[in-house]
């Protein structure tokens, strides 16, 4: 298996910019997921890795060997796109026999390597059906089965499950993952889908406007997030804003609030004017006695919890509290904030500021 | 507005039954959500209320009138679909005075003009009224044909999964806005989805449909912590209820053949033993793959838990709920 590696690529369709200066690296055996909304590069720079489109500049690096301008048949990675393509009118085991017997291999060696694959997958009791009468699921992994057979040196998959209904999603991306966990193969996924990327990845590469906002594992992106759009984009409901216009500088640990002093991790960086205060939904508790005062809007239950919406001095915010908390619309709540979790977002360009809290974590572009 | 009776209502088609004998009272000023997965009758359920099929037995009240014989346009109802269905080369004014216009209205054009301003205010599309339909995100584009159900002042809204098309952050605030407006109004709407979390934010009444029999009707709370069956349970919770055999801890009641346990329901740091099989950080809470006497089961745990795969941890029911052996809840 192999180490993938993406160095200031770049990639220009006309004058369109798709991808500006990408820059991370894919270990060997992880399951990496490059998210973002439709439009943010993603899936071009997936198909770079393949060989499906060229970088304009930079270079692609698997295994240590430069390969940003070889052709995708050079490469030895294979590619599972979100419409599975298999020949209609083969039987299953001709699906994934095929890319064998094209590469010329015996076919003795063929049948045992096709089993192998087929009991891997679950499939063997369908090996000699034809295609069209299978499920979606069965379809799904025929297809991933044809990538399997060839042992390639990564997986490379473009929104795999989007076309599936929620419940066979949930179980598809369960059964995937642990296909992974068996066969440990580098596998670079494109998702939209920020809880299937919390869920399924090592890693995640957080894409917006052809830029890489934030890289890395997926408790860190969303306890620290470098952006606020990365703040936004992660978490559902996503963080919140505090609107305020004040200061902070090096060695801050308050901040202040309209009509309360705040506490927040100490800083590493200074900024002044507009300011976001970034809180997390569960990190903001009721509290009777705080000065700080929320007027309820509206109450979401969700079973185990309940989202309740308030407007406070400083912009409206959302709060995630226990489902057995009896809240009314209209009353004003006293509220705190977890300290330690803040984030303070400089508010033009939406940049995480450094503290001792988060600056281990953010890395910008 | 309205309150809307369906007495045994069947409906068939070619040899299959899409309703059998369904029953429901939806109270004046509800947000009632069907819920249930493809072919369970959801749909079937509003053709029928709106007129566009009709029951092949059993009979619709609305207001405690019988909507027997009566047109769809008799019935002022008003549905709203997946696909947005504007007309494209009318500006968003034109489309929204277009079921207004209807000479069996013949309404003066002033009071057209005056609801249409007042609806637009309430959707938050004022500033969009003279642009042209196809010149609006799709968003705005389903708050338009949710305004022209608006303002006909029907006396049911019927919505068949109006928000699934569009993006995550969009649905949530449209969720919201939706609920807000049927409460101001006290409409009467009954909405059809999918998604378990438009079905428990929006939701003063549930009804849980399987294979066209109407399995459970109450407000949200009540089919999440007290569900009739093994059906009714897995419709809602993320992640879904664990279904056990009920033997697989110490005591179990008499008759019980599966124990459903939801992640609230798993105490964990005494009890059995079981293998943690994956740790999934979303953020928010942390899912624990659990492998006990060979059974799979998910729950919850603290976002930065220190556990990972391999490690033990112990876990009890607490307040489970138990199944017998047709799953229905003991």
């Amino acid at each position: 298996m192999a180490q993938i590696k993406i160095k200031n690529v770049r990639k220009d369709f006309g004058v369109f910019n798709a991808v500006k200066s990408s820059t991370f690296t894919i270990e060997d055996g992880e399951f990496f997921m490059l998210l973002g909304p439709s439009g943010c590069g993603k899936t071009t720079t997936l198909r770079m890795m393949a060989g499906l489109e060229l970088p304009t500049s930079g270079e692609i690096y698997i295994d240590g060997e430069e390969v940003g301008q070889k052709r995708a048949s050079e490469r030895d990675i294979a590619f599972v796109f979100q419409m599975f393509a298999l020949y209609p009118h083969m039987n299953v085991r001709k699906n994934i026999s095929y890319p064998l017997l094209s590469q010329g291999m015996p076919r003795s060696d063929v049948k045992k390597k096709v089993a192998e694959v087929a009991e891997i997958l679950g499939i063997l009791d369908i090996l000699d059906k034809p295609v069209g009468g299978l499920s979606g699921g069965d379809r799904q992994r025929v297809a991933l089965g044809r990538a399997i057979v060839r042992n390639p040196k990564a997986f490379l998959m473009d929104e795999p499950l989007g076309a599936l209904d929620a419940e066979f999603r949930e179980h598809m991306s369960e059964e995937l993952r642990a296909l992974h966990d068996r066969m440990k193969a580098t596998t670079v996924y494109v998702t939209h889908d920020q809880l299937e990327a919390m869920q399924m990845g090592d890693k995640i590469v957080v894409m917006n406007h052809g830029v890489v906002e934030q890289f890395g594992v997926p408790q860190d992106i969303y306890d620290w997030p470098a952006t606020k759009f990365v703040a936004q984009f992660i978490g559902s409901p996503p963080m919140n804003f505090l609107e305020i216009d004040g200061m902070v500088g090096i060695g801050s640990t308050t901040i202040e609030l309209s009509g309360m002093t705040q506490k927040i991790p100490e800083m590493r960086g200074g900024a002044k004017g507009r300011l976001n205060l970034g809180i997390r939904p569960e990190h903001i508790h009721f509290l009777d006695s705080s000065k700080y005062k929320g007027n309820v809007i509206n109450t979401e239950y969700l079973g185990t919890t309940q989202i309740v919406s308030l407007a406070t001095p400083d912009g409206e915010i959302k709060a995630r509290i226990p489902a057995n908390v009896a809240v009314k619309t209209g009353e004003n709540i006293g509220l705190e904030f977890d300290a330690r979790t803040i984030t303070v977002f400089e508010g033009e360009r939406g940049l995480a500021l450094p503290s001792v809290a988060n600056q281990g974590v953010i890395s910008h572009g | 507005m309205a309150e809307v009776i369906l007495d045994s209502v069947t409906k068939g088609f070619e040899g299959t039954l899409a309703l059998d004998d369904v029953s429901i009272a939806i109270p004046d000023g509800s947000f009632v959500v069907l819920l249930g997965p493809t072919g369970a009758g959801k749909t079937t359920t509003l053709r029928l209320i709106s007129g566009l099929d009709k029951p092949d037995r059993g009979d619709i009240f609305i207001n405690g009138q019988s909507m027997k014989g009566l047109s769809p346009a008799q019935r002022n109802v008003a549905m709203v679909f997946q696909q947005y269905s504007l007309y494209p080369h009318l500006t968003v004014r034109e489309n929204l005075a277009f079921p207004l216009k209807s000479p069996l209205l013949n309404l003066p054009s002033e009071q057209i003009k005056k609801k249409i301003d007042d609806v637009a205010e309430i959707l938050q599309i004022s500033h969009k009224l003279d642009n042209k339909a196809t010149a609006l995100s799709g968003g705005e584009m389903q708050r338009v044909s949710i305004g022209r159900a608006l303002v006909r002042e029907p006396s049911i809204f019927l919505m068949d999964e109006p928000l699934s098309s569009l993006d995550a952050k969009l649905r949530s605030d449209l969720r919201v806005e939706l609920k807000n407006i049927q409460s101001n109004l006290g409409a009467t709407l009954l909405y059809v989805t999918h998604d378990q979390i438009e079905a428990m934010t929006m939701a003063t009444h549930i009804g849980v449909l399987d294979e066209g029999k109407l399995i459970q009707f109450g407000s949200p709370r009540e089919i999440y912590e007290n569900p009739i069956s093994i059906y009714s349970a897995s419709r809602l919770g993320q992640p879904r209820i664990n279904i056990l055999p009920a033997e697989i801890f110490d005591e179990s009641p008499k008759n019980a053949k599966f124990i459903g346990l939801r992640p609230e329901q798993i105490f964990q740091g005494k009890g059995h033993d079981s293998l943690v099989t994956r740790v999934e950080h979303l953020g928010d809470q942390t899912r624990l793959h659990l492998s006990f006497k060979n059974h799979d089961l998910i729950t919850v745990t603290d976002a930065h838990t220190p556990l990972s795969s391999g490690d033990i941890v112990k876990i009890q029911p607490e307040n489970p709920f138990y199944f017998d052996v047709n799953g229905a809840r003991l």
